[in-house]
């Protein structure tokens, strides 16, 4: 360390020493300074294309009028000031309506979802932490949801909750005898517990996979000292590896929180474009009244207010979280 | 498995053998995992091999009857062979570009300081939270009117999806590979530097071979992001550009679903991606480890 730090100091003193060697100490300088960015660059022109510029477009867009009329040259089309958002939020007429509703209904669904795909993983993990036998197989296996792509995960899962030749109801109605008649699941009420199983059983496996991680980072002789006082496998687990895993878990709480309350690919492959009222989450909500009505003013209004809801979720989250580990560390 | 033979004789809690009670937990927590993960899985396999009969009934547990013919009809009821080369091309292509960018940014996040490097990370993690809704309209106006100005076809082109897609996966390929790089001590790649090599030789000598598992988990999971992307692939494709995705999609929900066939089609679909992934998921773990978790 101390080596490295001496150098670059040493460095432009000798070759001060000759006018040419200023040059170059000056060039490389510059060009050293350069350097980080040209390695960004790539990265930064790809980002503000197809992220940032995109967004910021989508703000301006919500304070247009834009309807199919103008989707050509969307500049043209007048601006509208707040309108967009006061039909949004005005939860007396139907758009505002079906928007709080649909709101409601994700946060049920993202509370549920993250709460036991992180349940799941959490168990799973730490259960698998000691060695025996047929460990590595089931730590390969459980990390198959995960591997498979979406659709083809989801439309399977849509097979098994078709209504007469689908095996849910096969078992429930068939075998376990449940209900008169075999129950409808991709419409109406139940489906909310139908895409709920299909989000926990494709997002579980994530967790497992970061919980799996940060085991691996926490120290050895931690274990080794608590079982040299007595404590048993269970005492180990509350004491030492759930608040060890604390840092782990407020990431990954956050990362699936976000996810899954941004999720379409699950309902979208799950109920094709139009979603029942009790799964209708809010991505695939936004998406149908904008494209149904072709009104992208007023989507892109719902779609700033969905950011501006998750920035300060996100914000309140990791300043409580923060600055509860930080009292808790004293 | 050989390695938990010989590995480290007694491990830390040996010493007191796991109470019945934990060992019963671990059991019975773990079987019912390993069903509810294997139960689409087993219903993909067992209902791909039935006719077509046995899957508008009822659901068989054990298939009465047993064909192939499914497998050998996906390939003329849908241009499967078609949104198969689409979806290579555009998720290969993707996770190369992605995995070269990603690179060159963790090199600089991980061993320059300069002005901006705050804003640049924190900007560049944020757009994870973005919902896409937000930004598919933009970026579909965006695409049109490049096409426009310049004749370069972004929309519903295979270039403007692999543009799309590896953009995707930049951020988190960036921030686990950062961590990745500040893992590898700097003394190796200052002594490439005392050695003579420039900082880029130094990069791909020194921090590149180092760093293998991390980039292996970064394209693995560059790769699946633009394997399994339904969103903008349904706004961005045409008939001849069309992926997997939107394909097998518009395949479920027909008004006739063939569900023998599209169960054929879907473990066909999943079976690179799953294969590759099991091969891998030691650097994807290697790699959250040194990564993401710190």
């Amino acid at each position: 360390m101390t080596q490295t730090a001496v150098t670059p100091a040493r460095e432009p003193a000798v070759r001060k020493a000759t006018p040419g060697g200023a040059r170059t100490a000056r060039r490389s300088g510059r060009r050293r300074l350069a350097l980080p960015y040209l390695l960004l660059l790539p990265a930064l022109v790809l980002e503000l294309l197809v992220h940032l510029v995109p967004m910021l477009m989508g703000v301006a867009m919500s304070f247009k009028e834009l309807t199919q009329f103008y989707i050509r040259d969307w500049a043209s089309a007048p601006w509208s000031g707040l309108d967009n958002f006061s039909v949004s939020l005005d939860f007396d007429a139907a758009v505002g309506q079906s928007l709080l509703k649909s709101f409601l209904t994700t946060c049920q669904f993202t509370v549920l979802s993250v709460g036991l795909c992180w349940l799941l993983g959490t168990a799973a993990a730490i259960l698998l932490q000691e060695n025996f036998r047929g460990r590595g197989v089931l730590r390969t296996l459980f990390l198959v949801p995960y591997a498979l792509p979406v659709y083809a995960a989801v439309i399977t899962w849509a097979f098994m909750f078709q209504r007469d030749n689908g095996l849910i109801n096969h078992v429930l109605h068939d075998q376990l005898g449940i209900g008169d008649s075999p129950a409808f699941w991709l419409i109406g009420d139940n489906s909310f517990w139908a895409l709920l199983a299909v989000s926990v059983w494709k997002g579980w496996p994530f967790a497992f996979l970061t919980v799996m991680a940060g085991l691996q980072n926490i120290p050895r002789d931690m274990y080794e000292a608590a079982s040299l006082d007595g404590a048993g496998v269970w005492k180990q687990i509350r004491h030492i590896t759930l608040p060890s895993l604390r840092p782990v878990n407020q990431v990954l709480v956050l990362v699936l929180f976000l996810w899954t309350f941004n999720d379409f690919n699950t309902p979208f492959v799950l109920f094709g474009e139009a979603a029942p009222e009790a799964a209708d989450l809010i991505s695939l909500h936004i998406y149908q009244s904008s494209f149904q009505t072709w009104n992208f003013g007023t989507g892109s209004a719902m779609s700033v207010l969905l950011l501006l809801f998750l920035l300060v979720v996100t914000g309140v989250y990791l300043l409580l979280t923060t600055r509860g580990r930080k009292t808790s560390d004293v | 498995m050989s390695e938990a033979a010989h590995g480290r004789p007694s491990r830390p809690r040996s010493p007191m053998a796991p109470p019945r009670s934990f060992l019963w937990t671990r059991r019975i927590v773990l079987t019912l995992l390993t069903g509810f993960v294997l139960l689409p899985v087993y219903v993909m396999i067992s209902s791909s091999l039935k006719p077509l009969e046995d899957v508008s009934g009822k659901f068989e547990w054990i298939p009465s009857a047993l064909t192939l013919r499914p497998y050998a009809d996906i390939w003329e009821t849908i241009p499967l062979a078609d949104y198969f080369v689409n979806s290579i091309v555009v998720a290969g292509a993707a996770t190369v570009f992605s995995v070269v960018v990603a690179i060159f940014a963790a090199y600089a996040v991980s061993r320059y300081s300069f002005r901006g490097k705050r804003v640049f990370t924190v900007t560049v993690l944020s757009t994870q939270m973005f919902p896409g809704i937000l930004f598919l309209l933009p970026l579909f106006l965006i695409y049109v009117n490049i096409g426009n100005a310049t004749g370069i076809a972004l929309f519903g082109s295979r270039e403007g999806l692999i543009l799309t897609y590896l953009t995707f996966s930049l951020p988190f390929s960036i921030w686990m590979l950062t961590g990745y790089f500040d893992s590898i001590p700097r003394e190796l790649d200052e002594a490439a530097k005392v050695d003579g090599c420039g900082p880029i030789r130094a990069l791909f000598r020194v921090i590149v071979p180092a760093a293998r598992p991390g980039i292996v988990a970064v394209a693995v999971y560059a790769f699946m992001t633009a394997w399994g992307e339904v969103l903008f692939a349904s706004v961005m494709t045409n008939d001849t550009t069309r992926t997997l995705a939107v394909g097998l999609q518009g395949y479920s929900t027909q008004n006739d679903v063939y569900w023998n066939q599209v169960m054929a089609a879907s473990l066909v679909v999943s079976v690179p991606v799953v294969v590759g992934f099991l091969l891998l998921q030691r650097y994807l773990v290697a790699g959250l480890t040194a990564g993401a978790v710190k």
